[in-house]
This record gives C-alpha cells, structure tokens and sequence, in this order.
C-alpha cells in the first residue's frame, strides 16, 4: 500500500534574484502513512517551509513526484490543512469568524459552520473570546485560533511550520500537550517542522533530520515512547536523553554547515 | 488539566472606576482647549482681515469677512440672483455625489480588477499613466460639448476627477495582500472567487477608504469647475456670476458654502471609514494613507 505521504526524488528550485536558480531542496525521498506524528528537523534556511509547500500543493515541484493518497499532486488536494511560519489569521475577521471561514467557504451553511467554529474553539480554550480581534489577543491566543481554524476542516492530513516557536518556554510547553490531546484519536497525519529537537522528539513518532541547504533527507529516527506523553516530564527520562543525544549528534553536524555557511556569505 | 485557563477580560472592577473617570476627565479638557484654540484661530484670521480691510487695504477687491456674512445672509434670506440658495447648493451636492458614487465604483472594480489581472496591468499601464497625465480639468469644457449644460456635464468632470486617485489606491490595495492569507485561505478551502471577495476586497479596504477622503473634495472641484465652465445652477454659477459683476464677497461666500459641504462629506466618511476599520487597533486608524 502507498503511503499517504510520498516524495520521491523531490526537487525544488526558486529564482534567487540574481538571475540564477537556488536549490531549497534536492532529491527528497519521505513517506507519510495515515495518522503517523513526523516531525521535520533542520538548520534554518534548509528548505523545511518548502518541503511542505510541496505537499499542500502551493508550489508544484520542479522535478521528482509528490503523492497525497496515491494521486499526484495537482492543486490543493483534499483533506490537507496547514499551519503557516507566519501569522494567517484574518485581522478584520472576530475569532469566530476565522475559524468558520473554512467550513463556510467549504459550503456549510453559515449556521452549521458558526456551530463548528464554536465547538472548536472552545476545544482550543477559547471559550468567551468569540468576538474579539486578533489584535485583542496575545501571542499564544492567536497560535490557538489558528489551530482552531485548521482543525475544523478535520484534517487528514496536517501540516504545521513552526507553530509554537515564537511562544515563551511555558505557553510552547502547553500547547504542545493540547496539540498531542486534539490529534489524539483525530487519525490525523502530522508533518511539524520545528527548529526545536526537544519539541520534535517529545511529539513525534518519527524525527527527519534534513541536511542544510538544499535540503535532503539525512537520516529518519523512531521515537519509541509511549503514549498518551506528558510534554513537560517527558523531558528528562533517560528514554528521551537517549534519543535526543542520538539525534543531536545527526543535527549538529548539519547546523554547523549551515552556519559555516553563513559565516561565509556575510 | 494543564489547560490554560482563558477567560474573558472581566468588566472594570470598582477600583478602576475612579481612574477611569480620571482619564476621561483629562480627555474632555484636551478636547476642550483643543476646540478653544481653534476658535481662537478663527478670531484672529478674520479679526485681522476685518481689521486690515476697514483701515488699509481696499475691500472692494479684497472684501471683508462683515461683507462676506452679509452677502450669505442675504442669499439665504431673499435667494441669490440665480434662484433659490437650496437649489443651487442641492444642484452641486447631487452633480458631486453621483461624480463620486460613479468615479469611485468605477475605480474601486477596475482598480481591484488591474491589481490582480497581472498581464492586463502591465499591457494597460503606460495607457493609464498617460490618461492620468492629462490635465482633466480641461475636459469640463469637453464634457459641456458633449452632454449639454445640464448634469450630466459637471457629473462627468467629477467622475474623472474621482476615478484615478480611487483607480490607483484600490490597485495598490489589491496589489500589496499578504501571500500568506491567500494561501491559507485556498488550503482552507476558498475558490478563486472568495479570495476576491473574502481577502482582496477587505485588505484593500483601508487603501480604499484613504482614497475617498481626498475623492469627495475632487469630486466637488470637479461639480464646481463643470458649473463655472456653464450652467443653469449650481454654486459655481453663482461663483462666476460674482465674478463677472465684481462681486468679491460673493466668490468668497461661495467658497465658503462649498467647504461647508467638503467638510460634511468629511464627517460622513470619517465615521464609513471607523465603521469599517472597526477592527485596526486603536493608534493605527487615525493615520490614513494618502495618494
Ligand atoms: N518563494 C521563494 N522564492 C525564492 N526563494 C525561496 C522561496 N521560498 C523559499 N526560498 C528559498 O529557499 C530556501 C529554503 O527556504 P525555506 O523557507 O524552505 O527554509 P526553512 O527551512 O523553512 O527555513 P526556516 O527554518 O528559517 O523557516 C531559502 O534559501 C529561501 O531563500
Ligand atoms: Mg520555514
């Protein structure tokens, strides 16, 4: 059976402003099967946002294939939602406004979609916060409204880009349980990129390491804890230690070429 | 439950009122010596014009803000030399407001449309430009060739006056809406047309209302010029008939009736333009962006 997921030799190039091309990423082979946590580790600027702008169908592929449910990725396919790097929420729109705009622009009746969007946020607690505007809330508020918003189209298959990591310590380490309660029992797949391993390995089922720039796939690791985790105590089990020294030791490599990199473009 | 509890904001509590009433006591005489000295202004400008008038300079030529009051007394109380002052001040309000309706409909649907269609902006671009350079005001004599000296006329001019700077700010709008919220709102599940409706229109909206401010003023330019180049009414009739008998205080009577009215529209469209930006946080709406 195919996986949910599949890339197969994907390549993604962009013009880079000088005329010429830049490879963000390169040949990447990853499989996603239904209802499986990924999380997608790699140095900043490795092609991480592109890997899963291929996959929402945003950006077709300039070479290789990308596959959602057995079929080729053509135009947005169904059953993708996907938590945008940078803030997407609507600043006209109330709360309740933003999460219904799915289900409302699916074809729900407003009614039905307006019952949706109250159901959902109060499952992110929102609960009373309706009618506010996004300049009205704080940071982590807005992180859940957008949560809200992807979840009541009910997903399949969900994409996230560094949700959380513009949260201080505690609203990230609180919203990284409340995300592992709503995809449990959702079925949903989750594709979380992070720049944070902690955050990788306490949520996923499975950590990609991506090489720097362009990105390929290095190297996939199990993460065997079990579940229901409890985000804030999983941290300093000897399990967790384990894999994170395992992984970190893949990562660390690829983050000191990119910042060589760097060093060396300034 | 590590669930963060979030509730609403509650009400004032009883301390808090003492420091709000405090706070709106100290913006109420803001406000207050604000107006004060606004009148203030208004006194010492026509206090040394009337001033100057009487004892140096010839008010004949110049007029004097006692003569000013006296010929729009006299126009409100026995009617001016072209009818009644109501009919002309509704002639220049109506050929104004359908100048605008026109103008800025037009602008906001083409403006929205060139924005988005990138090929037919940059093919139509050096067109616009150029139409944009004409001096319009001269196609009031045009337009009275065309349409007669009737509305339609001065309806014309005020629609071209309106129309560009509306056209311009609504491409820009249209232009400049954030990728990512139409991104997310195609995963979400939006056609191409709620995109339109949904995101483009209402991003542009603020660009939009910046526009009409100066829009409304054009319009009146445009209704006033179209009356002073021929017309049967209106209050740039009545202008150029005060010129033409040497009538000083009657121009001045007349410009002053037609900032009265580009200082209404003013009112009505700052309160749309709060109404609609309801949502902006509060020290952002005040500024606007021009043209
Ligand atoms: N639309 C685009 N046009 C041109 N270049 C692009 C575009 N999108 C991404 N790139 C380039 O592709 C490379 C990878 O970008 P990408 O956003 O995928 O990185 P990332 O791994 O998500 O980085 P970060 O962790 O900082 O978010 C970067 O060098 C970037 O400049
Ligand atoms: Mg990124």
């Amino acid at each position: 059976m195919t996986p949910l997921v599949q890339l197969r030799q994907a390549t993604k190039r962009f013009p880079n402003g000088r005329g010429g091309l830049h490879t963000a990423i390169r040949d990447v082979d990853l499989d996603i099967g239904a209802g499986e946590f990924v999380a997608v580790v790699g140095p900043t600027g490795c092609g991480k946002s592109t890997t899963l702008s291929l996959i929402s169908g945003l950006q077709p592929p300039s070479a290789g294939t990308v596959t959602v449910g057995g079929d080729q990725v053509q135009g947005i396919p169904g059953g993708v939602g996907y938590m945008f790097q940078s803030d997407a929420m609507l600043p006209w729109r109330s709360v309740l406004a933003n999460v219904a705009a799915g289900p409302v622009w699916r074809g729900l009746g407003k009614d039905e979609a307006r019952r949706r969007a109250r159901d959902w946020i109060a499952r992110v607690g929102l609960d009373g916060f309706e009618n506010y505007y996004m300049h009205q809330l704080s940071g982590g508020m807005r992180k859940r409204v957008a949560l809200a918003q992807t979840l009541v189209n009910e997903p399949s298959i969900l994409l996230m880009d560094e949700p959380f990591s513009a949260l201080d310590v505690q609203t990230r380490a609180l919203m990284q349980q409340e995300l592992l309660r709503l995809w449990a029992g959702s079925g949903a797949a989750v594709v979380f990129v992070t720049h944070d391993l902690e955050e990788a390995i306490v949520l996923a089922d499975r950590v990609v390491v991506m090489t720097a720039s362009p990105a390929r796939v290095k190297a996939t690791f199990d993460v065997r804890l079990t579940r229901p985790r409890e985000v804030e105590d999983l941290r300093t089990t000897t399990g967790f230690i384990e894999i994170y020294r395992e992984i970190w030791s893949s990562l660390s490599a690829e983050v000191d070429i990119a910042r060589k990199g760097q060093t060396r473009a300034a | 439950m590590p669930l963060e509890t979030a509730t609403p904001v509650p009400a004032a509590a009883a301390g808090e009122h003492d420091d709000l009433a405090a706070v709106r006591a100290a913006r109420r005489r803001h406000r207050a010596t604000v107006w004060g000295l606004r009148v203030l202004v208004l006194i010492v400008v026509f206090g040394s014009w009337e001033l100057l008038s009487t004892y140096y300079i010839d008010p004949f030529y110049y007029s004097k803000p006692s003569l000013i009051a006296q010929r729009l007394g006299e126009w409100f109380t026995d009617g001016t030399s072209k009818g009644s002052i109501w009919v002309n001040l509704s002639a220049t309000l109506q050929e104004a407001i359908y100048g605008f309706a026109l103008g800025s409909v037009l602008g906001v649907v083409l403006g929205i449309l060139f924005g988005r269609a990138r090929l037919l902006a940059e093919v139509l671009s050096p067109f616009i430009q150029a139409l944009n350079a004409v001096p319009r005001i001269v196609l009031a004599a045009l337009f009275i060739i065309w349409f007669g000296l009737g509305m339609e006329s001065k309806i014309a001019t005020a629609l071209v006056l309106v129309f560009f700077p509306v056209f311009f700010n609504a491409f820009q709008g249209a232009r400049e809406v954030d990728r990512t919220f139409v991104d997310n709102a195609r995963i979400l599940g939006a056609s191409r047309f709620q995109v339109l409706t949904s995101i483009v229109v209402p991003s542009a909206t603020s660009w939009i209302l910046a526009s009409l401010h100066t829009a409304f003023g054009f319009a009146l330019i445009g209704a006033i010029v179209g009356e002073y180049a021929g017309a049967d009414k209106g209050i740039g009739l009545l202008i150029s008939t005060a010129q033409g008998t040497f009538d000083a205080a009657g121009i001045y009577a007349g410009m002053i009736l037609s900032t009265a009215l580009a200082l209404l529209a003013e009112v009505i469209l700052g309160a749309l333009e709060r109404r609609l930006l309801r949502w902006r946080p509060p020290s952002q709406s005040a500024g606007a962006i021009g043209i």
